[in-house]
């Protein structure tokens, strides 16, 4: 009942943010400049924040699709899958130790090239 | 004795006309992208967002120097198409389960549709057309 309100719940979310992702990229045939100016407003603290969310919401989407995969075609993960539920919580607990400091050491850096 | 007409026997044959069953294969392709996108995500997650300075590199020629191999366009233009027809169709399920009424219910469906075809056209012009070099002093050392 949770994970399937969760599944939800990011996959609205992580098609959003898609739509405006894309038409950020659209903006790269426009001219330096503007993608610049566009990608800038990316790199502060609040939006490098909201990129913790982005990242923590796709990882528990595709953990979690991944175990509804192996629910509907192995009679095995059908029987246990109130146990790969945790093990989906365990693996998105990893994935988010690894993402989130590097993300925060990122944040507020400058790139001089 | 009287005879009894024979029962309504259909016309057409017995055999039911087969009908693609779309549902099912949303079903699969739900499956079968997702499985393909967790590796085009994750790939996309560590190269912009993980390696080097993350997203504090990313910038127009950060972009240029990915582009100009050709493998991640086609990673990026898979990526585009896989994760908008799967998000879409997602979405669907969504309006169908929520969406009770029936104009409602159409105006959603189209307005995804919409949405998810002019992203598919517009990612797919940016990730073919970009080309850095056509732009003057680009500051790119690959383009001379
Ligand atoms: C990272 C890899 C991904 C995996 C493994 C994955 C897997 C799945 C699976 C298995 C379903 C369930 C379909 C069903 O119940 O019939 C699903 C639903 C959904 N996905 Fe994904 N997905 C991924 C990425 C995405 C992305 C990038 C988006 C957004 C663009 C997205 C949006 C959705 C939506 C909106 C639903 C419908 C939710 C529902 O019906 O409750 N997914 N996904």
């Amino acid at each position: 009942m949770w994970s399937w309100v969760l599944h939800r719940i990011t996959g609205v979310a992580i098609f959003f943010f898609l739509l405006v992702h894309v038409l950020d990229s659209v903006v790269l045939n426009i001219s330096p400049d503007a993608y610049n100016a566009v990608i800038g407003t990316y790199k502060n603290t609040l939006l490098g924040i909201g990129e913790m969310g982005l990242v923590a919401a796709i990882c528990f989407h595709a953990l979690n699709g991944l175990r509804i995969i192996a629910v509907d075609i192995w009679s095995w993960a059908t029987r246990n899958q109130r146990l790969l539920f945790w093990v989906v919580i365990v693996l998105w607990l990893v994935l988010m130790a690894g993402f989130v400091p590097v993300q925060i050491m990122h944040m507020g850096q400058e790139v001089h090239k | 004795m009287t005879t009894i007409d024979a029962p309504r026997s259909p016309q057409a044959p017995a055999r039911p006309k087969r009908r693609t069953n779309w549902e099912k294969w949303g079903w699969i392709y739900m499956r079968v992208s997702g499985v393909l996108l967790v590796i085009l995500i994750f790939g996309h997650l560590f190269v912009n967002l993980v390696a080097g300075h993350g997203i504090a590199a990313v910038d127009w020629a950060f972009v240029a120097g990915k582009w100009a191999n050709p493998f991640w366009r086609v990673w990026d233009g898979l990526m585009l198409w896989l994760a908008l027809i799967h998000g879409g169709n997602g979405m669907r399920t969504l309006v169908n389960d929520y969406a009770h009424n029936v104009t409602v219910n159409r105006v959603l469906k189209w307005g995804i549709l919409l949405a998810v075809v002019i992203l598919i056209v517009l990612g797919t012009y940016t990730v073919t057309a970009f080309d850095p070099c056509t732009v003057p002093n680009n500051g790119l050392s690959f383009c001379k």
